[in-house]
């Protein structure tokens, strides 16, 4: 079958393989973690999403849809790329990675914002608000909200405004009201309690087309499911191109949306390992750092339980990264539960080692890639030089580097 | 120590509404927010609320995130919290704690609940934690013998009033429009409605909060409401006072004109 006979997206691709126990029980709940700690004002918001999710995902014509735009829009299935010269850095172990960053827009962010874009549509709603860190979640809802005719309003942290330039361009240029949010550490949290605080103003007429796989329930499951497509072509598009399932599949976290996108249809498989790759900023020691999973406690944030960095009072506490979309002191709650059960294994790569990965891929293979994949691709030559010449790492390329281009020039003196 | 209990009663003989003053712990600092709240029970706050300050307020306006983030910058801890409720427990007002769930969950919800009523404290307001995440809050409180406040809003379904009525103690607080805190130049129409449907589901008292500001809106408010919940205009007037002391008269002043409001 040519792909544009074949759906690439069926109901099953949406709803999840049932195994492991992956899905959260009525409440919102990955074992301990998720549920619902927001104001009474947002309950019947986040029912009412729940309830119309439900729905869509087993509706024809909504599946249709979203097909139709995930491969006529957005540019599904993205290809995998096999990069023999970089992976020559990484013991000569085999490195395939699934090109997200050619998608529109640029990033796996499109995926989810589609969906949630036409469940806007069905929700009745006309009004889409988002925070943004990098800014490519901002740009993708923008872009949907273009196309669907919906009003937009971005929540960004001003630092991140600034370190992602490029991108507060592109959403003004798409139509989108962007609001530079100047509390706290002035990223994305501090983007995220303003989106919040809209959303309980303005619930009437407006979606929160939340970014990532963190929140109240029910983000944490719809978001997995539209970005669940990644995983589900690169399965498949790994057992055509190697014969055979990955031993590791690799991806960076921040909220968590492009790893649990690409973990998600692999959690069955037992013998491929999940690897998250947080950003370790400046160092563990450095106190200055997004490892939320790695060193983080439970509690809290955002509406959900999950890890957080936070002091012994639960005050959060500042995360620090160079890549905008990493630089978040919370993380999804099925990640958190991924890692209580021991299916993934989260790790951290430093500022540095990113970067040099960020200018490595571009340098062997001619891809420029986010600075929030390259915490990926720098995780995975690492775990190429563990598992020797005979693996095969799969890395979720979530985005490209065109964003990135303004630190890149600080940071090599380009 | 007065208790809920004992401030609606009393409100109840008098025929007016209680008032409910909202100040953060640490605020302007941390003696300041003990004689600013004491001010305001003096000049007729029936009930104190200390806000525990947060570092994520997603439920504040920008009022009352300015107050919470410099009382935090003046290192606040959940110590000084109960040392305030402390110190405004002996003006004779029933004194809660309005908090974020995850400072009391990290402190230990036992312990939160006991160092509370230690201090003279008779309950908490929490304004993120849902009936469904409530069990072990309930039940530590209940052992601690402080009441539980949760709050409804002009959104909620019947059903959802209920829940939350169900696990109220002491009153139940109604949202008066769906938004965040803040002062505003007219209390939501949509709360004489809340109130009144919240009504059919308990026999406590209903208390109105979120934009009341001013001596004519508490009237407003006092004619459905058994209490008026005012917290961002107290702040605003501390935070423009040119020095402490003004501070201190313009929220006795405030407080005064409310007080003067649910008595109309
Ligand atoms: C390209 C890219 N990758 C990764 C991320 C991190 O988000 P998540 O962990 O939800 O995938 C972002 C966030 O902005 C991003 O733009």
């Amino acid at each position: 079958m040519s792909p544009t006979e074949a759906p690439i997206l069926t109901a099953a691709d949406l709803a999840g393989n049932g195994v492991y126990g992956d899905d959260p029980d009525g409440h919102g709940k990955f074992g301990v973690f998720g549920g619902r700690f927001v104001p009474e004002a947002l309950i019947p918001a986040l029912d009412q999403v729940a309830v119309e999710y439900e729905k869509a995902k087993n509706d024809e014509e909504f599946l249709r849809e979203f097909d139709h735009l995930l491969r006529t829009y957005a540019g599904r299935p993205t290809t995998l790329t096999e990069v023999p010269r970089f992976a020559a850095h990484a013991g000569g172990a085999r490195i395939v990675l699934k090109r997200e960053d050619l998608t529109h827009t640029g990033a796996h962010k499109i995926n989810n914002v589609l969906g949630q874009a036409l469940l806007t549509r069905r929700l009745g709603k006309t009004r889409v608000i988002a925070e943004t860190g990098a800014g490519q979640h901002g740009v993708a809802t923008a872009t949907a909200a273009a196309l669907l005719g919906l009003e937009c309003v971005i929540y960004m942290g001003a630092v991140d405004c600034e370190r992602q330039a490029l991108n507060v361009a592109r959403m003004k240029l798409l139509g989108a009201t962007v609001v530079p949010v100047t509390n706290g550490s002035q990223t994305l949290k501090d983007a995220i309690n303003e989106a919040f605080r809209d959303w309980v103003t303005n619930v009437d007429r407006t979606h929160y087309l939340f970014g990532t796989v963190a929140g109240p329930h029910p983000f944490p499951e719809i978001v997995r499911d539209f970005a669940r497509i990644i995983g589900v072509e690169a399965r498949r598009q790994m057992i055509e191109l190697t014969g055979r399932l990955p031993d590791a599949v690799a991806a960076a976290v921040g909220g968590g949306s492009n790893a649990i996108g690409i973990f998600h249809a692999f959690i069955g498989d037992e013998e491929v390992r999940l690897h998250g790759y947080e950003a370790a900023g400046r160092g563990l020691e450095s106190g200055e750092h997004a490892l939320t999973l790695t060193a983080g406690t439970i509690g809290v944030l955002h509406g959900s339980r999950t890890y957080v960095l936070q002091d012994d009072e639960g005050q959060t506490i500042e995360s620090h990264s160079i890549s905008a979309g990493l630089d978040y002191p919370g993380v999804g709650p099925e990640h958190a539960w991924l890692k209580d059960s021991g299916r993934a294994t989260y790790h951290g790569v430093t500022d540095d080692e990113a970067m040099e990965a960020f200018a490595l891929l571009a340098r062997t293979e001619g891809i420029i890639p986010a600075i929030e994949s390259s915490h990926a691709l720098a995780g995975a030559l690492k775990l190429g030089r563990e598992l020797g010449p005979e693996a095969t790492i799969l890395v979720n390329l979530s985005g490209r580097g065109d964003k990135d281009m303004g630190t890149a020039m600080k940071y090599f003196n380009l | 120590m007065t208790t809920l209990q004992t401030v609606f009663s009393k409100a109840r003989a008098e025929n007016r509404a209680a008032l409910v003053g909202y100040l953060p712990a640490g605020f302007p600092t941390k003696e300041g927010a003990v004689a600013a709240a004491t001010a305001m029970v003096e000049a007729g706050c029936d009930v104190i609320e200390i806000g525990l300050p947060y570092s994520d307020p997603l439920m504040d306006g920008p009022t009352i995130q300015d107050a919470v983030h410099r009382s935090l910058t003046n290192g606040t801890r959940i110590a000084d919290v109960m040392r305030t409720v402390e110190g405004v427990a002996k003006s004779g007002a029933a004194t809660l704690v309005m908090t974020y769930w995850n400072p009391i969950d990290q402190y230990g919800a036992g312990r939160f609940a006991r160092d509370l009523a230690n201090a003279g404290g008779v309950g908490t307001i929490t304004p993120d934690l849902t009936p469904e995440e409530s069990g072990t809050w309930l039940q530590e409180s209940k052992d601690a013998g402080i009441d539980t406040v949760f709050l409804v809003a002009p959104s909620s379904t019947e059903d959802r009033i209920g829940k939350v009525a169900k696990i109220c103690t002491g009153f139940v607080y109604a949202a008066s429009l769906m938004g965040v805190t803040g002062a505003r130049e007219s209390v939501g129409s949509a709360a004489e409605g809340l109130v009144g449907r919240t009504r059919r589901h308990t026999s406590l008292p209903v208390c109105v909060g979120l934009g009341v500001g001013t001596g004519k809106q508490a009237a407003e408010v006092a004619a459905y409401a058994d209490g008026v919940i005012v917290g961002s205009a107290f702040i605003r007037r501390l935070l423009d006072a040119p020095d402490e002391a003004s501070g201190l008269a313009s929220v006795r002043e405030l407080a005064a004109e409310l007080a003067a409001g649910v008595r109309r």
